[in-house]
Order: structure tokens, then C-alpha cells, then sequence
């Protein structure tokens, strides 16, 4: 017997969707969770704007969640807390381990909505030395928001993807000023109003910049800044490293599923299946970040994919793997294209560029174009492209036209 | 244990070990062992504050040590002796094995006479491997290794475990640590030292200085002269993700030149692969700064090795500070004041040594002739992948760092105990928190509520409103 018809692992938008939307299906979901509390990301960010899309509010991050536990809760969802999932076997059977230790759960299906980390300082390789006070956005709104601590006074900002001007806003909000807001790209990679923010609070931003070493024994006590050839001794006592977000996918890495390089996700069909049918992924896992009330939805599709899965209802696994051909590309969501049926959650290709691309997106099929949109991206924006109710057989490429 | 007020010992110690880097444990542990009373003078917050709190954590067979040098000596001891008293510590060990390459003619030419040499030195298992060969036994190695061979002896451990180990053995039979007590002086009279401390004036019959990167200038501060000068050797290192541990099972050393072993790829006792060290000279002996033109040559050498490594991510940076001197070898002398020994200049196999340079400083001292008949052996923890983990046991109250797999009654036992950690860096080497994939972003803000008010260095400044 299965310990629930669906296990659920993570209890972010994603995942909590996911769960409300099968238990109000009459599934038995059971949703696992790693922290005290469900909720996900949006439980530390005590900031707006939460909920347009699922609640029609605008909510804080923190009464957000509340009531996506709620209302996953009154579905008659099972959500199990502080229980980690440690290992993902063939077959929808999962290891986890939680106060009582470690045990194994099996369920007819399993969705993965374990959402997305920051890049670490030491993964983009800064140098200098490690003393206290150099954190990610993430753990930044922990202290604030969960403990009410204020870290440092003035630190500096790396990165403007959207994310860093959710730490603007945290800032803001625990009495700390920012002394600037570095990106070492040419331009702000969030959307162009964010960075009124960043003007409004006073905080400079320094674009085609870097930080090239921390400084400080125990406390932060400076940064070397890199603009050009140019280096520049910036005193500071901290440094909020922001953005440059990674699937959490080190559950799959250590399993028999299969990873897409290139969004360091899983790899999908358009049902949201993996290559081991019994389990689906959902929310920010796929590609990074998105928007919790994208994620909300997206969980809520795949849920309705899982419901039909559990009735027998999807086609056997197959379709052609996408190939990126353009160098611009990063990303691409679903990696198989088979062909669509009624309750595919993914009637999009969902894409990310490396850098500033213009011209036309083209999904090519032995040599035809069968699905093509105007671009004009950046990256980190929410790119797409319509896909065909049947894609066809045979190797499929992405690829991008470039505008002379 | 702990005893905060170093006057309050009715006649002094038997022996003040200056220094608790890996040297100092071990020595602290031999000589309480031997049936001294034993006080530990550390300046820094927490234990392994120096040269000892980054390193390759290679267990050295001493295959390629100057043959017939003392620091072949204490390698040789130290790692038989380690292998004695793991079981009873709970000190991991990761049976690796290790692999010298070859990637060029001249090298190839080399290989014979490092061979021999290893005989000479004791360690017998030796194979020699065409390129192929070793190949077979490393399917990601580059293609281009031509020869090499192999030594079987060589292990992975625990960076800091064993010193944690030899440590808390000493203190559980009654020697004494006395942190942020920095020696300031010394003065001999009566057949005895007294040492000005930051913490108060300690008195000890014998003082050993296994000041590390400070070894120079604690003999100074003692005797009033010192007989070396540090040169302090820095070494920066990457770690790739747990995913990349499949890659190399064993050990993969280049060709040693006459300044250094080179730069070395092989797993951590953590499940995590490792490339480093550099070899870098520099003046400063506090700072050990990384920088990204370094890391990247490092990640460019560890792919011209393993080439699927190019497609792993780098999970964390560090850089160690090896305590050289002008001289390659190890500095230890007991003549240069009465009751007094330096033990200095450990530079880069210390890790491996240190139980057997406790042993010769011990019979250097003429000590051990009333050993303890029972001694008390405490259990490390382990948090390697050699043996169960935490997790893996009922009771551990969840995991709080989810990378690495830490418990919150791992954590808690780590910050309580007769050696509590005294900074996040200290409860990061008794437990691994925050040094996995996320670097912090999960787990920083329940760590600042369980350590706030329990660690010396608090991990963010107290709170001011
Ligand atoms: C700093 C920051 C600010 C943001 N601000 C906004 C905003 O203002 N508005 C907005 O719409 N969006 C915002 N977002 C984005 C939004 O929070 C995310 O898109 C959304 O939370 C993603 O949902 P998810 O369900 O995919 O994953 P998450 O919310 O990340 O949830 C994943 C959950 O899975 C759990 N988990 C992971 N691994 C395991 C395991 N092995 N075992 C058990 N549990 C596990 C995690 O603990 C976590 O709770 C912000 C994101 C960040 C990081
Ligand atoms: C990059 C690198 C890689 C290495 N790899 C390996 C390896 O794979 N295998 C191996 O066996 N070895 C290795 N080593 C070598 C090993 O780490 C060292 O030999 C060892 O750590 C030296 O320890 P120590 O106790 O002598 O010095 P330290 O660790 O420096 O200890 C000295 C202590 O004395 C304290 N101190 C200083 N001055 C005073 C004072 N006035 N009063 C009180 N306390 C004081 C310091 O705070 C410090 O804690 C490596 C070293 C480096 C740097």
C-alpha cells in the first residue's frame, strides 16, 4: 500500500497549488516539507506583492503563504514539516528523514517542487576573504523578516535582477542603507521600474562593475571594486550576493532521474513528467525564477496532468528532446516535445536567454520552422513561445534569427 | 573542564602547550596521556584558528618526505598511530589511495627514482601504472597521463576532526583549554615559566610553542630570541559539488618538484572533490585571501585532469597558510632554554604528523614514565562519509543545514560540551553547517537564533535596538 496516492516535496506556491488543486480532486496528498513551516520563499519576504493571480489581494509574503497552508490545509492536504527528503528511488519511492529518523514513503506518483537557491559567493568566484556579514538575498530576509535582526548598516548590493530589489526593499525595511547596487553587466537586469527603487532609497548603481575580493577577517570591512581595468577600495560592512538563481535539483543530481544541463533542472515532458513517469516537477525548479503566482499556477497544471496520469489518461512517455542551437540561448522548458493532449500544462516553451538576443525565436523541425515569436530579450525576462499542438517526430532545435 | 581562571591552579601546570592548532592537540593529548597536567594557551576564539583550519586533509604515507628527515619520522609514526586510534576517537578515514602521474616525458623519466625513493622511505606498496592502467582505475582521467604509480596508503580525512579528537581527549582527562589567552611573555625562575597571558599569568614547568604561523615570534616572546623566521606559504583551493566525487576515486598527485606536491584532485572525507593547493609565498600571517585569476587556473588544471569536471559546480573557495620557514624542514629543538621546546615550522604535513611529533616531543621532554593507567576515550562525532550520520538516527530534531545534512542536535551538541565552538567558522568544522551547495541561504537565519548569545564571536553583531 502507498503511503499517499501523491507525495509532494517542498510546500512552496508551487507545490502547495499543486496539493490543494489534487486534494480537492479527492486525492490523498501528502506534502513534505524541510523547514518549520510551509510556505516556501514567500514566508520570508515581507514584502509585496504576493497574490494578485491566486487570491485577487495584494498580500505580503508571509500572510501569503499563511493562506496557501490554509487552504491546502482545508482541501484536506497532509502537510509534514521539518522532514527532508533525502533521496528519490525508481518508481515514485522516496527516502526521507525526520525526528524519528529515516524511513521510506511510496506514493503513485511524486511532484518535485523544491523551487530554487541563489549562486553563492564562492561559486562566482570572488575573492578576498570570507569573514561574517556576505549573504544571499534569501538569508538576508531570514534574519530580518524571521528574526528581526539587522545584520550590517551599509553594505553593498551585487546583482539587479529583480531579487535585488527585494533586498532593497528588506533593507529598507530593517533601517539598513545600501551603499550601492553593483552589476557587472552593462545595464539593470531587472525590469526598468525596479530600479526607480534603487534611485528613490538613494542607492547608487554602478553597472560594468564587479566586486573582485571581500576584505576583513571576522566582520566585513571593505570591497575591491573592478569597473574596466580600474580597481577601487570601497569600505562597507557587508555584502548582500543576490540573484543568479539555481534550481535546487540536488535531490535529482543524486538520483536515477535526468537533469538538463542547461537549466540545471529536470528534464520534462509537456505533462510536466520526468524520465521516470511516476514523478512531475513544478515551480521555480524548472528554470529559476519566476514570479510565486507563476509558480502557483504552473503547480496547479501539473497537478491536473498528475490527476489524469493517476486515471491512466496520459500517453506513454516519448517526443523529440529539444536542442538549443544559438549560443544566446540558456534555457528551454519542456526539453521533450510530444504532442499536446488536454490537460497539458505546458503549451509554452518557456525561455531564458544568456544574453541581450533581437530577431525571431524559432522552433525548427528538420530544417521547417513550425513555431516562431518576434524577441527582443534580456536576460533573466520571461521569454515564451507558443508550441504547436504536435511538434511532430524527428530532432527539433531551437534557435534564434538574429535582426541585421 | 574548563577552568577560566589560570592563577586559581595551586602550583601551576606540568607542561603549557602554546598553540592549538593540529601540533598542539596532539601534543596537549600525548603529554596529559603521559600523565602531565596539561594547559592549552590558544589566542584566537575557538581551537584551529591558524595554519591547521585549511588544509588538503591527505593522511600522508611520507612516500615522497626527504629521506631520513625527521618530518619522514613523525609522518611515518603519526600515521600508524592515527590508524591505532581512530576506532576509539571516531576519527574517519576514507581509503583512497593515491595516484602520481606523470604527464610528460621528463616526468615519466622521474617516476623510477620517486619509487625508489618511497621504498627507501619505508612504504613498500608501490605499483607502478602505464597510462592505460591507470585509466582503467579512473575512467575520467585525461588521456594525456602517460605513466604513474600507485600508493595505496595514502587516505582522505578529516580536516579538523582529529584534532577536535585529540583535543577533547586531553580535556576529558584532565588538561585544561584556555582560549583568547594569548601568550604575551615569558619568564623563568625557580625551575619554573610564567607566562603572561591575555588571560592571566600561567605557570608550567615545561612550555612547548606550537604557535604555528606565530612560532617565530612566541620564541621570541619566551625566550627572547627566535632561532627561525616564519615564511608563511599560502594555498588556495576549489571544491566542486558532491556530484563531482564520482569522478576520482583516488588520490591524483602530479610530480612533485623540490617546492611543492603540486596541485592535487581527490574527494574530501565530506563527499565533495577537491583541487588545490597553490603554492604562493606572502609576508602576511593572518590573511589568506583567494582570488579569482588563481581559482580559475586551479578549475582550469582540475579539468585538464578530469575533463567531465567541466560541467560541475563549484561549491566553495578557501585558502590555507602553510607555516614555513627559511629551511624545508620541521624546526623542533629543545635546547634552547631550559624547560622549554620549540616545535615549530609543521608546514604542510602536519596534519599527518601530528600524533607523531607528540610522540618525539614527548620523548624529548623524558616524559611518560607515569602514563595514565585508564584514560578516558571520548567519541568524535563523525560527519564524514565514512560511517552514519546524524540524520541517519532517530532523535536528531530535523536537519537544519539541508546541503550538508546537519541536525539541529548535531549543531546543538557542537555549541555545548567541554569545548563549545566560539565562532560560526569553529561550529562550522565541528559540524559542516552552512559550507554545502547554498552557502546560507536556507539555513543563516535559524543558525543566528540557535547561536545568538552562545558563541564568543557572535555571528552578527548584537543587536542594538
Ligand atoms: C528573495 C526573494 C524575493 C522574492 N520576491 C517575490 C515577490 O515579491 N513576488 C513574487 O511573486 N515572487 C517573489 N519571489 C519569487 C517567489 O518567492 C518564488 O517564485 C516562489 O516561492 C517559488 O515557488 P516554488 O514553489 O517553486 O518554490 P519555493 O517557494 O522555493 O519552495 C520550495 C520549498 O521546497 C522545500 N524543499 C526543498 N528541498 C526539499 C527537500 N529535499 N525536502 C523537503 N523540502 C524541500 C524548501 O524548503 C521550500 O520550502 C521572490 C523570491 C526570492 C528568493
Ligand atoms: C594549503 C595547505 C594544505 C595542507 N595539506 C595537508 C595535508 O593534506 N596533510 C597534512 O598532513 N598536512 C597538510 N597541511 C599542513 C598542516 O595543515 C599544517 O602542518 C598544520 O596545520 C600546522 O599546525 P600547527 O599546529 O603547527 O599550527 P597552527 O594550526 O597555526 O596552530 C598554531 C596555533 O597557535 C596559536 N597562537 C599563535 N600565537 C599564539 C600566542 N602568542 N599565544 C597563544 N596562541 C598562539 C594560533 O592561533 C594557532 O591556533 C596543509 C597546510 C596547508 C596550508
Amino acid at each position: 500500500m502507498t503511503d499517499a496516492e501523491v507525495i509532494v516535496i517542498g510546500s512552496g506556491p508551487a507545490g502547495l497549488g499543486a496539493a490543494t488543486e489534487l486534494a480537492r480532486h479527492g486525492q490523498r496528498v501528502t506534502v513534505l516539507e524541510r523547514e518549520a513551516e510551509a510556505g516556501g520563499i514567500p514566508r520570508h519576504c515581507g514584502h509585496y506583492p504576493f497574490g494578485m493571480r491566486e487570491f485577487r489581494r495584494l498580500l505580503r509574503g508571509p500572510d501569503y503563504a499563511a493562506r496557501l497552508r490554509d487552504a491546502a490545509v482545508a482541501a484536506g492536504v497532509t502537510i509534514r514539516t521539518r522532514t527532508s527528503v533525502t533521496a528519490l528511488l525508481p518508481g515514485g519511492q522516496i527516502e526521507v528523514t525526520d525526528d524519528t529518523g529515516p524511513a521510506t514513503l511510496s506514493a503513485r506518483a511524486v511532484l518535485l517542487a523544491t523551487g530554487v537557491r541563489e549562486t553563492s559567493r564562492a561559486a562566482r568566484l570572488i575573492g578576498g576573504e570570507k569573514p561574517g556579514g556576505v549573504m544571499s538575498t534569501g538569508a538576508l530576509q531570514g534574519l530580518v523578516y524571521l528574526n528581526g535582526q539587522r545584520p550590517f548598516r551599509r553594505p553593498v548590493i551585487l546583482g539587479s535582477e529583480l531579487v535585488a530589489f527585494s533586498a532593497l526593499l528588506t533593507c529598507r525595511h530593517a533601517g539598513i542603507r545600501p551603499l550601492a547596487m553593483i552589476e557587472p553587466a552593462a545595464r539593470i537586469t531587472a525590469r526598468s521600474p525596479a530600479a526607480w527603487l534603487a534611485r528613490l532609497m538613494g542607492v547608487p548603481v554602478r553597472l560594468e562593475t564587479d566586486i573582485a575580493a571581500i576584505h576583513g577577517r571576522t566582520r566585513v570591512e571593505g570591497v575591491t571594486l573592478v569597473t574596466g581595468g580600474r580597481r577601487v577600495e570601497m569600505p562597507t560592512d557587508g555584502v548582500i550576493v543576490s540573484g543568479g538563481f539555481r534550481p535546487d535539483a540536488a535531490l535529482l543530481r543524486g538520483s536515477h532521474l535526468e537533469v538538463d544541463p542547461a537549466s540545471g533542472g529536470p528534464v520534462i515532458d509537456r505533462w510536466g513528467r520526468l524520465s521516470d513517469p511516476a514523478y512531475f516537477a513544478a515551480g521555480n525548479l524548472l528554470r529559476g525564477v519566476e514570479t510565486a503566482g507563476w509558480c502557483w499556477s504552473e503547480g496547479r497544471r501539473t497537478a491536473r496532468a498528475i490527476l489524469a496520469a493517476l486515471a491512466g489518461e496520459l500517453p506513454a512517455t516519448g517526443g523529440g528532446r529539444l536542442v538549443l542551437s544559438h549560443p544566446a540561448l540558456r534555457l528551454a522548458v519542456p526539453q521533450i516535445l510530444g504532442p499536446a493532449g488536454g490537460a497539458c500544462p505546458h503549451d509554452r516553451l518557456q525561455v531564458r536567454l544568456d544574453v541581450p538576443a533581437k530577431g525571431r525565436l524559432c522552433l525548427v523541425r528538420d530544417g521547417r520552422t513550425i513555431a516562431a515569436a518576434r524577441l527582443d530579450g534580456l536576460p533573466e525576462r520571461r521569454l515564451s513561445l507558443p508550441l504547436p499542438a504536435d511538434p511532430g517526430a524527428g530532432a527539433l532545435s531551437l534557435t534564434i534569427e538574429e535582426r541585421a | 573542564m574548563q577552568n577560566r581562571d589560570p592563577a586559581e591552579v595551586p602550583g601551576g601546570y606540568d607542561v603549557a602547550v602554546i598553540g592549538a592548532g593540529v601540533v598542539g592537540c596532539a601534543l596537549a593529548r600525548a603529554f596529559t596521556l603521559a600523565g602531565a597536567k596539561v594547559v592549552v594557551l590558544e589566542k584566537a576564539v575557538d581551537v584551529l584558528d591558524g595554519a591547521s583550519k585549511a588544509n588538503s586533509a591527505i593522511l600522508h604515507t611520507g612516500f615522497d618526505a626527504p629521506e631520513g628527515s625527521l618530518e619522514l619520522a613523525c609522518i611515518r609514526e603519526g600515521y600508524a598511530l592515527y590508524h591505532e586510534v581512530r576506532d576509539r576517537l571516531g576519527l574517519p578515514l576514507v581509503r583512497a589511495g593515491a595516484m602520481v602521474l606523470a604527464w610528460t616525458e621528463e616526468e615519466v623519466a622521474g617516476l623510477p627514482a620517486l619509487m625508489e625513493q618511497a621504498m627507501a622511505n619505508g612504504v613498500t606498496d608501490i605499483h607502478p601504472v602505464s597510462g592505460a592502467e591507470a585509466r582503467a582505475l579512473e575512467p575520467e582521467l585525461s588521456a594525456r597521463v602517460l605513466a604513474g604509480f600507485r600508493v595505496p596508503g595514502e587516505h582522505l580525512v578529516d580536516p579538523w576532526s582529529a584534532a577536535h579528537g585529540y583535543l577533547l581527549q586531553a580535556l576529558a582527562n584532565g588538561a585544561v583549554l584556555l582560549r583568547q589567552a594569548e601568550v604575551l611573555g615569558g619568564r623563568r625562575s625557580g625551575g619554573e615559566w610564567q607566562l603572561a597571558t591575555t588571560a592571566g599569568t600561567v605557570t608550567a614547568g615545561l612550555v612547548i610553542n606550537a604557535a604555528g604561523l606565530w612560532g617565530d615570534e612566541v620564541d621570541r616572546r619566551v625566550t627572547g630570541e627566535s632561532w627561525f623566521t616564519i615564511k608563511p606559504r599560502k594555498g588556495q583551493f576549489v571544491v566542486y559539488d558532491k556530484t563531482a566525487a564520482a569522478l576520482a576515486g583516488h588520490i591524483l598527485l602530479p610530480v612533485p618538484t623540490k617546492i611543492t606536491k603540486g596541485i592535487v584532485v581527490c574527494r574530501t572525507a565530506f563527499g565533495n572533490l577537491l583541487v588545490g593547493p597553490t603554492a604562493e609565498e606572502q609576508e602576511d600571517r593572518e590573511h589568506a585571501a583567494v582570488d579569482r585569476d588563481t581559482l580559475q587556473a586551479l578549475m582550469r588544471r582540475g579539468t585538464e585532469i578530469l575533463p567531465a569536471l567541466a560541467g560541475h559546480e563549484v561549491t566553495a573557495v578557501y585558502a590555507g597558510l602553510r607555516p614555513g620557514t627559511e629551511e624545508k624542514h620541521y624546526r623542533i629543538r629543545a635546547d634552547l632554554a631550559p624547560g622549554y621546546i620549540c616545535v615549530g615550522g609543521i608546514r604542510s604535513t602536519g596534519l599527518s604528523a601530528a600524533l607523531g611529533i607528540a610522540a618525539h616531543v614527548l620523548r624529548l621532554a623524558g616524559r611518560g614514565e607515569r602514563p595514565l593507567s585508564d584514560p578516558v576515550w571520548p567519541r568524535m562525532p563523525n560527519i564524514s562519509v565514512d560511517g552514519t550520520r546524524d540524520w541517519q538516527c532517530p532523535g536528531h530534531g530535523g536537519i537544519l543545514c539541508h546541503c550538508e545534512l546537519v541536525t539541529r542536535r548535531e549543531v546543538e551538541a557542537a555549541l555545548s560540551g567541554p569545548m563549545p565552538a566560539g565562532s560560526l567558522a569553529g561550529l562550522k568544522r565541528r559540524t559542516r553547517v552552512t559550507m554545502g551547495r547554498c552557502q546560507g541561504f536556507y539555513c543563516s537565519a535559524e543558525l543566528a537564533r540557535l547561536t545568538e548569545g552562545r558563541l564568543t564571536q557572535p555571528m552578527l553583531e548584537p543587536r542594538h535596538d
